[in-house]
């Protein structure tokens, strides 16, 4: 029994160890360079695993390019520049965050667009929906089916003074 | 009230028509940021000969292929061929980067796929693949005369793809002066 369990925790030590290695990577940077470190890596898309960042993709070409984020921030590289480097090579594609810019301006606005459109859209409904009421009192009212309807009518409208106005 | 039906029966046509041309394009076909840009530099030492070097600046004013392989890669064996053949009927000469491979697979590869490389390059760390921004394994750029990136073609050369889409390419980039 004590046997299966060595053995599972190893399992369990084997199945983790490329989280640690993960972790290592940048072990050796300094504390501000390494949180520099980790931040880029998940802003960075990996581009084989596509809904990935960098710092979560297990894919070897991942791992390259957190070696060569590790490399930029050692040699004294600003954020910037490491994602410029990057971004020549892959195009705008690898950032999480795209820049503005002509062919993003659709991607930026666009949530807002459909947010105004479905607002006006919700507004023209409402205007339609108060509107609908005294339309159809006033076409009855106008087609004189005896006084019994018009008393009725008067009644209603009388009680529904609210949505008139 | 014809608008009630035609309004949400347009949108829908739409929506389906702007989905369904989604489904046409190919995530996963990144847009070379090289585009008609100067392709990067390639110089890494030849895979044959450890002390020699291959340099695409050595072809200069010739259009060129430049196709990443690895002898670990399926998807390549398939493409030798059209690659041989694609070299031989545009007379264009076609340089490999064997991307992180050991040169002894490389050489066993070479041997029983067939060799279309004009000249071989061995990127054993894999960083000139980073500077060439590929993603995967083959990939293949169309170099002008003018050392510029005219076309990257991400997975294998099918017949198709040389046909419909190297070969007029580059018969076109060759016309140029």
């Amino acid at each position: 029994m004590t046997h299966r369990i060595r053995c599972f925790f190893v399992l369990l030590l084997v199945c983790c160890a490329p989280g640690l290695c993960l972790a290592q990577a940048a072990e050796s940077l300094d504390a501000a360079s390494q949180a520099r470190y980790h931040a880029l890596i998940a802003e960075l898309r990996c581009v084989v695993c596509q809904n990935r960042s960098i710092a979560e993709s297990d894919a070897p070409l991942a791992g390259d390019l957190r070696h060569v984020v590790e490399r930029q921030i050692r040699a004294g590289q600003s954020n910037a520049a490491i994602k410029r480097y990057l971004v020549d090579r892959y195009g705008d594609w690898i950032l999480y965050d795209p820049p503005w810019q002509r062919s993003t301006v659709l991607l930026w606005t666009g949530p807002f667009l459909l947010l105004a459109i479905g607002a006006l859209l919700i507004a023209a409904l409402m205007r339609r929906e108060r509107s609908v009421p005294s339309e159809a009192t006033i076409k009855v009212g106008r087609d004189d089916h005896g006084d019994r309807l018009g008393q009725i009518l008067a009644d209603d409208r009388a009680n529904r003074s609210e949505p008139k106005q | 009230m014809r608008w009630r039906v035609v309004v949400p029966v347009a949108v829908l046509i739409a929506l389906v028509g702007l989905l369904g041309y989604g489904l046409t394009r190919d995530p996963h076909t990144l847009p070379s940021a090289y585009l008609n840009r100067a392709a990067p530099t390639l110089a890494l030492p030849s895979l044959a000969d450890e002390t020699q070097a291959v340099r695409l600046a050595d072809m200069a004013g010739r259009v060129t292929l430049v196709n990443v392989w690895a002898s670990w890669c399926v998807a390549c064996r398939s493409e030798v061929s059209e690659l041989a053949e694609l070299s031989e009927t545009t007379d264009i000469p076609v340089v490999g980067i064997d991307y992180k491979d050991t040169r002894d697979e490389a050489s066993r590869w070479l041997r029983r796929f067939g060799n279309p490389y004009a000249r071989i390059a061995f990127d054993e760390s894999g960083s000139t693949g980073i500077d060439w921004g590929i993603s995967g394994v083959p990939e293949t750029f169309v170099i002008g005369r003018d050392g510029q990136i005219k076309d990257k073609i991400v997975g294998p050369v099918t017949a198709e793809v040389r046909r419909k889409r190297l070969v007029p390419l580059i018969e076109q980039l060759k016309a140029e002066s």
